[in-house]
């Protein structure tokens, strides 16, 4: 799949981002938005996954925890659009009787889903937890966790990068949505995460760093994660995004972590995300 | 529906309940190679030696970091695997609530939580590691199945039963080594509650180490020429109900035993069952509304109240009452 290609799904799963919050006047539009583009690159261009034959156990393919849960909106948006399930199902995103539940649960059997995250923290350990069953069962696959980077303030994040990388999760690849911004502000006001490469290097990681708003950047520092599975080190990417980042008045403003857009919000933003594909 | 009927129990000797767990735990191991098991850094109070020197590979050694352990368990159950979590009954529920809510009950993993030490009866260590309030807390969690065995034997019946459930369980069990009576070969049903004396004066209720002693007050009572029936819940969700209702209907009063807070545990479940459907007096002998200290095992449950003794007073009060 070409750069164009994923530019142009990543530009509707925004369009999808909005109409979804929008649709249920709730939902984190700021970080969906934020992760479109990554989101979109690793299921379309990189994971090696069956959407139409959904199995919870992930065997035989990689498996990928959304740890940061509150961004499921855009996570809703590519996995349906990956065929998991029906677009259609998208306008049911947080409304009674749906399976898209605010924060993602395996409980309503929705494809693709085979956690509940959103209380943070939790993600990585249950990732870790797949990564080792993989070894286990001697599955060649890969294990992928988005986090998001307000999430590394809590403690259990960092009981499991020490775990993984004590005990050499080398097929494993995280990935920390650094967009700088967190409910209360910014993340080095409310409790700064200081120098998170040193971090990750001293729990004896191998470190990388992207644009998370640059999809030729994300497949080139993909492809360097993935080669570097394998090598004894757990992978982890610090990915610079912009929260809110397609949709002018909401990029950088943590005003929009967990806002719906009104009306006339939604018009402007959808104004700057011309459909690409056919809207839900 | 049918209760089993166990009327001889003969004490040949005295074992901790944990090590019921942990000889289970290397059977069923050898079985079915499903079966995994963590442990936070206390893997030899846990019995779990057997099971990591000889299935290494299938030994999660996570260091003392529970909520990470919780995690790891969820997502190797969500590749199939059947985990057993081990750590004590205070690190395995309160410190990790959220981790089990969300990653284990919600998410409905196959993931087996074995809490020892849990209750007063471990002893020395003091309140800090009591936990008294466990049961409550996992009884409340939706897709919970909350078991509390009563001794070595009933302990290493409940830990296959809970291997051959898919879904979460909690089971509690403990340090001290106590009478094991039970048989070996019992046929443990999870939420069928066991009946070991049948009565019509008085029900008694008891779980986990408690039941040993409901015993010795049957025996206190029978010398009153008081005829008391003394059923073991072992299973505390989902409860017995049929059970509890059919021995009530006869005795029409109860009193309800558990090593637990009288708030949340056993006690509040049969209230809950009494009040609802069929409202007679009951007693409860449990640990009040407040934490423990350190002693020795005996003198704790002295001191606390929860005796053979206490279970006895509180039979022939309930009688009165009737």
């Amino acid at each position: 799949m070409t750069i164009d290609e994923l530019k142009k799904i990543s530009q509707q799963v925004r369009r999808d981002v909005i109409r979804m919050i929008s649709n249920a006047g709730s939902g984190h539009p700021g970080g969906s938005l934020g992760c479109a583009d990554f989101l979109t690159t690793l299921y379309f261009k990189f994971m090696r996954i069956k959407p139409e034959n959904f199995k919870m156990d992930g065997y035989g393919e990689d498996v990928f925890i959304l740890s940061n849960g509150h961004i499921s909106a855009a996570w809703y948006s590519v996995l349906a659009r990956r065929g998991y399930f029906s677009i259609k199902e998208l306008s049911t995103f947080r409304k009674i009787n749906s399976r898209l539940q605010g924060h993602p649960s395996p409980s309503e059997n929705l494809p693709g889903v085979r956690i509940a995250t959103g209380s943070l923290g939790q993600g990585l350990s249950v990732a870790i937890g797949i990564a080792l069953a993989k070894k286990l069962k001697k599955d060649p696959y890969l294990t992928y966790v988005l986090l998001g980077d307000g999430e590394l303030q809590e403690g259990q994040i960092w009981e499991a990068l020490m775990f993984a990388g004590a005990k050499k999760v080398d097929n494993l690849i995280a990935i920390v949505d650094y967009n700088g911004l967190q409910i209360d502000g910014k993340t080095d006001e409310v409790c700064s995460l200081g120098d998170l490469h040193a971090k990750f290097i001293a729990f004896d990681w191998y470190v990388l760093q992207m644009n998370g708003n640059d999809i030729e950047d994300i497949v080139k520092t993909m492809n360097v994660a993935i080669e570097n599975t394998g090598k004894g080190k757990p992978v982890i990417i610090i990915m610079k995004t912009i929260m809110g980042y397609g949709v002018d008045f909401m990029m950088n403003n943590h005003k929009w972590h967990g806002t719906p857009p009104n009306l006339e919000e939604t018009q402007r933003a959808l104004q700057q995300l011309p459909s690409t594909l056919e809207d839900f | 529906m049918n209760t089993t009927v166990q009327k001889k129990y003969i004490v040949k000797e005295k074992k901790d309940t944990r090590s019921g767990f942990g000889c289970a735990l290397l059977d069923i191991a050898r079985k079915n190679e499903k079966i995994v098991a963590l442990c936070a850094d206390l893997t030899s109070s846990l019995k779990m030696d057997a099971f990591a020197k000889e299935f290494p590979e299938r030994f999660i050694q996570v260091g003392i970091a529970e909520a990470n352990m919780i995690g790891i368990a969820a997502g190797l159950a969500t590749c199939g695997f059947i985990p057993f979590v081990g750590s004590f009954a205070n690190f395995l529920t309160g410190r990790v609530y959220d981790q089990i809510r969300q990653v284990v009950a919600y998410s409905w993993k196959n993931v087996k939580l074995a809490a020892s030490h849990a209750g007063i009866s471990l002893g020395e260590d003091g309140a800090s590691h009591q936990i008294m309030e466990d049961i409550a807390l996992m009884r409340a969690l939706p897709n919970m199945v909350v078991l509390n065995p009563c001794d070595y034997n009933q302990t290493y019946n409940a830990t296959i039963a809970a291997s051959q459930y898919y879904g979460p369980v909690y089971i509690r069990f403990g340090r001290p080594s106590v009478p094991n009576f039970t048989n070996i070969n019992q046929n443990f049903v999870i939420g069928k509650a066991v009946t070991f004396e049948e009565g019509t004066d008085v029900t008694i209720f008891a779980t986990g180490h408690m039941v040993w002693k409901a015993l010795e007050a049957w025996e206190i009572l029978k010398e009153e020429n008081i005829s008391a029936e003394v059923i073991n819940i072992h299973t505390i969700k989902p409860i017995d109900k049929d059970s509890i209702l059919r021995s009530v209907t006869k005795t029409k009063c109860v009193v309800v035993t558990e090593e637990h807070v009288i708030n949340g545990g056993l006690c509040d479940a049969i209230s809950n069952i009494l009040v609802t459907h069929y409202p007679i007096p009951a007693e409860f002998v449990a640990m009040n509304d407040c934490f423990g200290e350190s002693g020795k095992p005996d003198e704790l449950f002295e001191k606390y109240g929860l005796t053979s003794t206490k279970i006895a007073e509180a039979a022939i009060k309930v009688i009165k009452r009737k």
